[in-house]
């Protein structure tokens, strides 16, 4: 059975997400919103680990060989200047967007297996990268405008 | 006395209807209107000696501009010239983005509306806002997020009607004295209301309260889940109320299903009981009217906080009712203008900047490219305005009628970017203030009592407020300005005429009656006529939502709402679905904890707020003399046993100090629970915005004043 592959790659992927929201907290802290939003978005994704992890342990015992190399990009340094804010948040708007398919494909396996257990972890989970994802959105649009005309630097 | 000449008061919410005094051409005095359903006569200490005593005293009387780094005395041609140029230059150069205007809550709504249209169709910026962001930001959103449209619920006579009044993080005692009047008359009568006050300080008006809870500060939100959660648990709710006219019960519900009153007690620090009590009094009281402000404004959360007291309400279905209501308050006397006209960057008559049939509305009713009108994002909020003057993006800054320097936290910061070499800041005044003082050309402003114009109040009630003398030479009216400029740059609609076509404030009136009609805050049935003599006149009745229809249906609605713990916004499609169709939305959030917590370093909370003699950076009130010599100095507050910890006692020169600067002020022992001190924000020396943080609420963008870590020693 893959879905331990992919419990185990949406476990690791949900560490590189909240890692990457600290890490944009942290390089725009004159930015205070993203800085704050960004920790609080990083601990909701702890909490999403949280969730998971006794599931992950529970299927973990079937675990076979990884079909092939399942791996998420890793965020790297945070970049500075109006442009440099809004390349960072894309940034996480594809990581977001990667644990957001994952958490679906996850879904979708737990519906066949008739999980409710992970069904119900699953569905708080969507509903919680949705609210990452709208939040990116608003901010990518406000900032763009200004970073890609006006912006010096 | 020669004459007596109709306005309201500028000097808080309340907007107080008054009559102006004029001798030998000179204002000499003010009296309350007896016939006006605000104040019925009534006038409080600001009103009746800040109003006008600075009229004489220290204006500004020509234009100023910077040569060789000093400000120098100049005419108003060269001064306007001057400003033209630069716009001119940057908008040929990197286009309207480059310009930004902040503007007041204490100008006319002629003036606001006539701003508006400059920005919006003329120049195309989305990068307008007022000072209201520091003021009424959260009033305007919590009222959007609830109901979709911006509003007061309720009127003045609730005070008179209610069973059960509850002010939450609002010391009305201090911030309108002739509300809080009304209040007394109650409070001391027969028949007395029940009295809850949310406040961390023990005010006049804790004092006057059956309960008063005093939440730590930055914990409002977990205080409310507390309050909302008792009311469901015990069943004190309208359920038919809830089910026919409120969207989101369940999920707020499971919302505040962990704020048991033991959990909420151990974060905000108070009583379980007291809780239960309020909740009690809340839950059983036949008529409930509650009025929210800074407390809860200017902290974290506040958005989410403010929602639920508007939650509380609905749950009850004790809304639009003879005595039971919200008022979510606004702070200065023309804020809800500000937020009317477009002038705090929302599109004029509470339109929708994600509708693109609210857009072409005002696109068709200005004649210009609906491409003109920036609405590809909301509009940029104040303090985003201050982050791209700081990385050079805003060059162009117009400050009209109010005072950041002073006001904004963090002025070590905002001293910086005033003072940017390549910001071109241009300051709209009547005094010399600390903003001017940085600016590259100042401009000299007629007051209150020099002009004329409408405003509205707290409770949705429009003035008419007369010209009472001429402005001193030199001085000119914040709307001969603004349509100076439109003027000399040329602004234009489709068929070439010139863009801005009223000359007077009553041409631009009758504009914006125009242009509000048949949208929630509809004036198309107000006029210059209908507001001489008698009362104010309230736009949408005495009060609104009696009928449990909220203006919430997809295409009518201002905003179609944020996620509270985010901001991240709701897409039209997402509102649709829900189909609100005139149902209010019971929104809700978790509390996070603050980002600012006591540490070893900075032990304290430290909150900010107002005196009961002063307004803003008291460039009026300062210049009054009773007002002036009732409060000349700042100071801070401390509880008693705080100061006894310190070692200090009443008049002790202390530093309070926090990660961003500090003030040395003496000491002042009592009403600050433990752990809490106060600090009044009015003053520009030893200025409490040193010490505030750069931090705002994620869905009204309103600054958290009310919460930053300090330390204190004996200087
Ligand atoms: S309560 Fe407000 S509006 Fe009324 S007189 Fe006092 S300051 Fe003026």
């Amino acid at each position: 059975m893959h879905l331990a592959t992919y419990l185990g790659l949406l476990h690791t992927s949900l560490g590189t997400l909240a890692d990457a929201f600290r890490e944009v907290a942290k390089g725009h802290g004159d930015e205070p919103d993203v800085e704050r939003t960004c920790e609080v978005l990083a601990s909701r994704i702890d909490a999403q680990a949280e969730k998971l992890s006794p599931i992950v342990d529970r299927y973990g015992e079937h675990r076979e060989t990884e079909p092939e190399r399942l791996h998420t990009a890793e965020f790297e340094q945070t970049r500075t200047g109006g442009v440099g804010l809004l390349r960072d948040l894309q940034d996480l708007y594809a990581l977001s967007s990667f644990t957001d398919i994952t958490w679906t494909v996850v879904g979708q396996a737990a519906q066949g297996l008739r999980d409710k257990e992970l069904m119900d972890v699953v569905s708080a989970c969507e509903q919680d990268t949705a609210r990452q994802l709208a939040w990116l959105k608003t901010r990518i649009k406000q900032s763009a405008p200004q970073a890609l005309i006006v912006a010096k630097g | 006395m020669d004459r007596w000449v109709q306005s309201a008061c500028v000097l808080c919410s309340n907007g107080c209807g008054c009559d102006i005094a004029v001798k030998d051409g000179r204002i000499v005095g003010v009296r309350g209107r007896a016939d006006d359903i605000v104040n019925r006569g009534r006038l409080g200490p600001k009103g009746l000696h800040g109003s006008w005593q600075a009229h004489g005293k220290d204006r500004l009387t020509t234009p100023l501009i910077r040569r060789n780094g000093e400000l120098r005395e100049t005419d108003w041609d060269t001064a306007m010239t001057t400003i033209v140029r630069r716009s001119q230059d940057l908008l040929a150069e990197s286009g309207p983005l480059s310009h930004g205007f902040y503007t007041s809550g204490q100008l006319f709504l002629e003036e606001y509306y006539t701003l508006g249209v400059i920005g919006k169709a003329g120049l195309g910026t989305p990068h307008m806002d007022g000072n209201t962001r520091l003021c009424t930001a959260t009033a305007a959103a919590a009222l959007k997020e609830t109901f979709g449209s911006d509003g007061q619920p309720a009127c003045h006579a609730d005070i008179d009607l209610c069973d059960a009044l509850f002010l939450f993080g609002h010391n009305m005692a201090a911030t309108q004295t002739v509300m809080w009047a009304r209040v007394l008359d109650r409070v001391k009568g027969p028949g007395r209301p029940r009295l809850v006050v949310v406040d961390p300080r023990r005010t006049p008006t804790a004092e006057a309260a059956d309960v008063h809870l005093a939440p730590l500060p930055g914990t409002n939100l977990a205080l409310l889940n507390g309050l909302v959660r008792a009311v469901i648990e015990h069943g004190w709710l309208d359920r038919e109320y809830v089910d026919r006219h409120t969207l989101g019960f369940e999920e707020l519900k499971a919302t505040v299903e962990p704020y048991t009153p033991e959990h909420v007690a151990g974060i905000c620090r108070i009583s379980p009981a007291d809780l239960m009590r309020a909740a009690e009094i809340f839950g059983t009281s036949e008529r409930v009217l509650s009025t929210v402000l800074q407390g809860f404004y200017q902290s974290h959360q506040a958005t989410a906080a403010s929602c639920q007291v508007n939650n509380l309400h609905l749950l009850r279905g004790q809304i639009g009712g003879p005595g039971s209501g919200v008022l979510q308050m606004n702070g200065q006397p023309t804020a809800q203008n500000t937020r009317e006209c477009g002038a705090d960057g929302d599109l004029p008559g509470f339109r929708n900047w994600d509708n693109p049939e609210h857009v072409e509305e005002l696109a068709r009713l200005w004649n210009v490219d609906p491409l003109t009108i920036p609405h590809w994002a909301p509009p940029t909020h104040a303090m985003q305005i201050w982050r791209y003057a700081e990385q050079g993006s805003i060059r162009f800054l117009w400050i009209s009628a109010t005072n950041p320097a002073v006001s904004l936290p963090e002025l070590g910061r905002i001293r910086e970017i005033l003072r940017r070499e390549d910001l071109f800041v241009v300051a709209q005044d009547a005094f010399r203030t600390e903003t001017t003082e940085l600016a590259d050309v100042v401009l000299p402003a007629a007051l209150w009592g020099e002009k004329q114009g409408t405003f509205t109040n707290l409770s949705r009630v429009v003035h008419l407020s007369e010209q009472a003398v001429a402005p001193p030479a030199g001085a000119r009216s914040d709307l001969d300005i603004f349509l100076d400029y439109a003027h000399r740059m040329g602004f234009r609609d489709r068929d070439g005429d010139p863009l801005i076509k009223w000359k007077d404030a009553e041409g631009a009136f009758d504009a914006w009656r125009e242009c509000s009609r048949g949208r929630p805050c509809d004036y198309s049935e107000l006029s210059y006529e209908r507001l001489r003599g008698g009362s104010g006149i309230p736009w949408g009745g005495e009060r609104l939502y009696a009928d449990g229809v909220f203006p919430t249906d997809a295409d009518y609605c201002e905003d179609y709402g944020h996620d509270l713990l985010t901001g991240a916004s709701t897409t039209p499609a997402d509102y649709r679905a829900r189909r609100p169709d005139g149902r209010a939305f019971l929104k809700a959030a978790e509390y996070t904890p603050a980002q600012e917590q006591p540490d070893d370093e900075y032990p304290f909370l430290c909150t900010t707020g107002r005196s009961v003699y002063h307004f803003h950076t008291r460039t009026k009130t300062s210049r009054a003399p009773e007002l002036q010599k009732a409060a000349p100095d700042p100071w801070v507050e401390l509880s008693a046993g705080d100061a006894t910890g310190l070692g200090l006692s009443d008049g002790d020169v202390v530093r309070v100090e926090s990660a961003r600067g500090f003030v040395e002020v003496p000491v002042r022992i009592g009403r600050c629970r433990d752990g809490v001190v106060f600090l009044p924000f009015h003053y520009g020396f030893q200025a409490a915005n040193e010490l505030t943080p750069t931090e705002w609420d994620p869905v009204s963008k309103q600054p958290l004043f009310k919460i930053s870590t300090v330390r204190i020693r004996r200087v």
